[in-house]
């Protein structure tokens, strides 16, 4: 196998299952919940889904009467063990012809096409130190990751920073337990200060680190992503131990 | 064919340039990629080109701006499903670093990897004949680093995650050798045209 003479900074592959990626099948919207807004969670039972781990995600096709087709990459919001079912958290987004028939249209009995789990290099498998970081709905792949260690019981240590604009925009609020810590950067509850994700949020989580430190997965737009980032090798994080998935 | 209820889809619009299963993403350039976006400045940016060529060579910024210039102007394809229409981009045509080098008959397969580690296998007959270049300019300005200045390679006609940012070098090889997104499931070619996404297809 070649080895880059440079550095090597880019984190390595985690093993998964790429059998699923291989063809497309059918998806049953079975529950539509709202979580803010402007995002909503789909549920679909998939009999025949290979499973995934937490973080990766899965290309979702609709079709119209002509033969059209829209394809999009989602990143799967439940945990792997959901007997056959997996959800996703969609953001209605303006003018986007995919979200927009889900927030408008979809409703339970619809059909639809996924193929996957696809993509290795985000999931987490649940076995190491995790240190999470995501903005609006950056935090679907994460909360993937939430779920799986509440639902397995894991005692690894886990940490979520997650930034939304208000307790209105934050995206499964009442899911979050002590491992979380909210950023609000519009507004915030009496008492909570409001700013952009800062040194402040996650230098001390870096300082106070699990012995061989965190593996790093940060999720969000290019900006944030950027930021988050940066904020995380000044901190002291090494670039090799940051994975990134950045909303394009 | 699976029909979705209801769904009606953007107004088609006929468009020969558009891959199968791919949307103008217009102005928008998103930004995908995986690894922390590395603080690299053009006086320490290098290229190498080695492997199965005769003269193993590397150039620093200057000598590689001292080849003869070639510019890009086309439209690009992302993996993701976003093809961005007429872009421009300015740097050297591959062919150039290539035939200084001199690969051997053997050479079939190459690697090129990034100063930041992230690798992306593909044939060598992509990468010669005017198809592939290292690019430093996008629409006449310095390459943004998130969008892998100093310098990128550029290879339009396969899907865009081949082209990889911050390059650093071109391994030439006698076999295929999955680099980092064809080791996470990804195809070995990448040919929009043909939709090869994943592997397999």
């Amino acid at each position: 196998m070649f080895v880059p003479p440079t550095r090597f900074a880019v984190p390595g592959r985690i093993e998964v299952s790429d059998g699923g990626a291989a063809r497309w099948q059918t998806a049953t919207l079975t529950e539509i919940r709202r979580e803010t807004p402007r995002a909503s969670t789909f549920r679909f039972a998939v009999p025949a889904w290979t499973g995934h781990l937490p973080g990766q995600h899965l290309m979702l096709r609709l079709t119209a009467e002509d033969g059209y087709v829209a394809q999009r990459h989602y990143s799967i919001a439940s945990a792997p063990d959901d007997g056959g079912h997996i959800e996703l958290t969609l953001d209605h987004v303006d003018g986007g012809e995919v979200s927009g028939w889900f927030h408008t249209v979809a409703r339970p009995g619809d059909r639809v096409e996924v193929r996957g789990p696809v993509s290795g290099f985000f999931a987490w498998p649940g076995d190491r130190p995790a240190l999470l970081i995501g903005a609006g709905s950056g935090v679907v792949p994460l909360m993937s990751m939430v779920r799986h260690r509440r639902a397995r019981g894991l005692d690894v240590p886990l940490r979520l920073l997650v930034s939304a604009r208000g307790p209105r925009e934050l995206i499964y609020a009442r899911e979050f337990g002590a491992e979380t810590t909210p950023v609000f950067t519009r507004s915030a509850p009496e008492g909570v200060p409001v700013g952009r994700l800062a040194a402040s949020h996650v230098a001390p989580l870096l300082a106070d680190g699990p012995a061989g430190g965190w593996e790093a997965y940060v999720c969000g737009s290019n900006a944030f992503a950027e930021h988050a980032s940066r904020l995380l090798v000044a901190a002291g994080q090494p670039v090799d131990r940051i994975r990134i998935e950045r909303f394009g | 064919m699976n029909v979705t209820r209801g769904f009606t889809g953007r107004p088609r619009v006929a468009d020969p340039g558009l891959p199968p299963g791919q949307y103008d993403a217009g102005d928008d350039w998103p930004v995908l990629s995986a690894e922390v976006t590395p603080e690299l400045a053009a006086a320490d940016w290098t290229f190498r080109v080695d492997g199965l060529v005769k003269r193993p060579r590397t150039w620093d910024w200057e000598q590689a701006h001292a080849l003869p210039g070639s510019a890009y102007d086309g439209d690009i394809h992302c993996v993701t499903g976003w093809s961005k229409f007429g872009v421009r981009f300015a740097g050297v045509s591959l062919d150039a670093f290539l035939d200084a080098a001199r690969p051997l008959a053997s050479a079939t397969h190459a690697v090129a990897y990034a100063h930041t580690g992230y690798t992306a296998g593909l044939p060598l007959a992509d990468l010669t004949g005017g198809k592939a270049w290292i690019a430093w300019e996008y629409d006449g300005k310095p390459l943004p680093a998130e969008h892998g200045g100093p310098a990128r390679l550029l290879v339009p006609h396969l899907y865009f995650w081949k082209s990889a940012k911050w390059i650093a070098g071109i391994r030439l090889l006698d076999h295929d050798e999955p680099g980092f997104w064809e080791q996470n499931g990804y195809h070995e070619r990448g040919n929009p045209w043909e939709e090869q996404r994943y592997s397999g297809d």
